[in-house]
């Protein structure tokens, strides 16, 4: 029997392994990957509160999270974009102007 | 057709679930009133996109008057609905006197700001019009959050800020440092905004609702799920989500870059009108949902707080770059305005309230003298760089020198009646040390502030300043702010009226 406790340790790990994602790679695509599956993971968490309490608002949240992560995509990768488009590179390392 | 109305009005009787928020809110219409403003702003930032798209490119045409047109008419809309709360879609939106208070400050900030744009994109060879609507959408998405009272209101709002906000501060698409600011300021943000869903859906899943007045009656009724480590995580997720928008430390490391890197017109918006959209929502959420949860919260912000003034204070020191200099006193500033957060009183609120406005004029203004001073490129907006400005350019060097006292807090400016009405409200509070500590960090931030002047005055300069040409547009941009900076510093007592009637 799958309980609401296994949903949220699951959403958890899903949420921490994106966490690590964005802390340690260095290709700002896989940064933006793994910022998605921190999202993902909290629409499962939504999800499955929603089904625990009979309750809409959770799946109501989950269709704005994914409206509002497709526009971050869009936006993300068009920054993406003009960013290669001046130095051949996505690499965070390469992200070296402004500092102090 | 009239099985769902009888369905509907069943459901009702029984006060079944989807309908519940009804019942909360005691309001079951739709009411277009409660966010007229903002869906006028909205229109009249799509109607602006439509004619950016139609004009010849690299015209802008009457792009900025209209964005200007536009902030007014939802001005004064805001200004007609002063003490009327209107309450609208079941609950979520409630356009009350804080609401009202908060969007001037944001209208005022992108009114500000645009009057400051167009020499500046002139100069910075910028010919993407589509700036002027995205400012309009990010103001509109900050007066959601400001009158938000559910959390997905109050994330959509911060969500449509935050978007405009990577394309602006990215909008040079051929300056490398501008494609860094956007791309770190898009990256961190997303981040954030993981952490701040994730807090929502684990306080939705503790209290049952996403409703902040539902939120705070399931608090209120039962008490011991305030221990339960699902609140607990949710709350510190949310703070860590608002606190990265505020720019607090020890979440305020993309502040600096994203601010130095942005083009000056658009940090000069983001360092006022977000910032101060992101503390309404944090003021609504902690205040209203989880305020019976303020004894675990209030001992959190004590200790970002003084975290925050501590950071930007010393980091500023060490800063030549102008831009990023602002940048850091930009996150001290955010510390002294979460000591009203921590303070949770009416005049510690109220004094929030007023210090926004205040800071909006002032640094808004700070940053408008650099879009002036700055040659293209901005090179020179350090500390050499104005070496000699007092003499070459009096009057500037002047103006800039009443916004920097007013950033320090020195009487008769509006930075010292801002910060006297927050710190007054921690010690009322009982929050001595705090107070003490804030005042502290005022006197380390006369170091940098007064370095920027002595460097103005008393520094040989190899320029002349002959560049410096104030157009029509900035100059009564840099005059309203002074005028704020001067009114609100002398006369405080009618604003600040205005901000007690507002905060709750």
């Amino acid at each position: 029997m799958i309980t609401l406790n296994h949903y949220l340790v699951l959403s958890a790990i899903l949420f921490s392994l994106g966490t690590l994602g964005v802390l340690t790679r260095r290709n700002a695509i896989v940064i933006f990957m793994s910022v998605e599956l921190m999202l993902n993971a909290v629409n499962l968490t939504f999800i499955s509160f929603s089904s625990y309490l009979g309750n809409l608002d959770g799946q109501v949240f989950v269709f704005f999270v994914m409206a509002v992560a497709a526009a971050e995509a869009a936006v993300g990768l068009a920054l993406m974009i003009a960013f290669h488009r001046n130095k051949d590179s996505i690499d965070v390392e390469e992200f070296n102007l402004l500092k102090w | 057709m009239e099985n769902l109305v009888q369905f509907v009005s069943k459901n009702l009787e029984q006060g079944a679930e989807p309908f519940k928020g009804i019942a909360d809110a005691g309001q079951a219409t739709v009411n277009f009133s409660a966010i007229m403003p903002s869906m006028v702003l909205t229109c009249f930032g799509l109607l602006l996109l439509m004619v950016v798209a139609f004009s010849p490119k690299g015209k802008s045409g009457p792009v900025a008057g209209l964005s200007l047109f536009a902030l007014a008419v939802t001005g004064a809309l805001s200004i007609a609905g002063w003490n009327s709360t209107e309450i609208g879609f079941v609950g979520t939106v409630a356009l009350d006197n804080f609401a009202t208070f908060f969007s001037l400050i944001f209208l005022l900030a992108a009114g500000l700001t645009i009057l400051m744009s167009g020499d500046y994109l002139k100069r910075e060879g910028c010919t993407i019009t589509e700036y002027y609507p995205i400012i309009i959408f990010v103001t509109a998405g900050a007066m959601w959050m400001a009158s938000g009272t559910e959390l997905i209101t109050i994330f959509l709002g911060l969500e449509v800020l935050s978007i405009g906000l990577y394309i602006l501060a990215g909008i040079f698409r051929n300056n490398l440092k501008s494609n860094e600011a956007g791309l770190k300021y898009f990256l961190l943000g997303a981040f954030s905004t993981g952490f701040l869903l994730y807090g929502i859906a684990l306080t939705y899943g503790a209290t049952g609702t996403t409703r902040l007045a539902g939120i705070a009656s399931y608090i209120s009724a039962n008490g011991d799920v305030t221990s339960s480590p699902l609140l607990l995580a949710g709350m510190v997720l949310m703070a860590v989500g608002f606190l990265f928008k505020v720019g607090a430390a020890p979440f305020h490391m993309w502040t600096p870059d994203v601010y130095q890197g942005a083009p000056t017109p658009i940090t000069a918006f983001m360092s006022a009108g977000p910032k101060a959209a992101a503390l309404a929502a944090f003021i609504r959420v902690f205040m209203l949902g989880l305020e019976g949860m303020k004894v675990d919260w209030s001992m959190l912000f004590w200790i970002v707080a003084v975290l925050t003034m501590i950071v930007g204070n010393f980091m500023a020191i060490q800063q030549t770059n102008l831009k990023r200099m602002l940048a850091y006193s930009s996150i001290a500033h955010a510390g002294y305005a979460l000591v009203g957060l921590v303070a949770a009183n009416a005049i510690g609120m109220s004094g929030i309230l007023f210090y926004m406005l205040v800071y909006t004029f002032m640094n808004i203004g700070a940053f408008g003298v650099l879009v002036l001073i700055g040659k293209k490129g901005e090179e020179n907006l350090t500390l050499d760089g104005v070496a000699g400005m007092g003499y070459k350019s009096p009057v500037l060097a002047v103006v800039f020198s009443i916004f920097l006292f007013a950033l320090m807090g020195i009487p008769p400016t509006a930075g010292f009646t801002g910060k006297f009405y927050i710190f007054a409200g921690a010690v009322e509070s009982g929050y001595i040390w705090l107070a003490i500590i804030g005042v502290l960090n005022s006197a380390v931030s006369l170091y940098y502030y007064l370095r920027v002047m002595v460097s103005m005055y008393f520094r040989p300069g190899t320029e002349d300043f002959s560049w410096i040409k104030p157009g029509a547009a900035i100059t009564v941009s840099l005059v309203i702010a002074l005028a704020g900076v001067l009114y609100l510093g002398i006369l405080p007592g009618a604003v600040m009226e205005m901000a007690k009637l507002a905060a709750f």
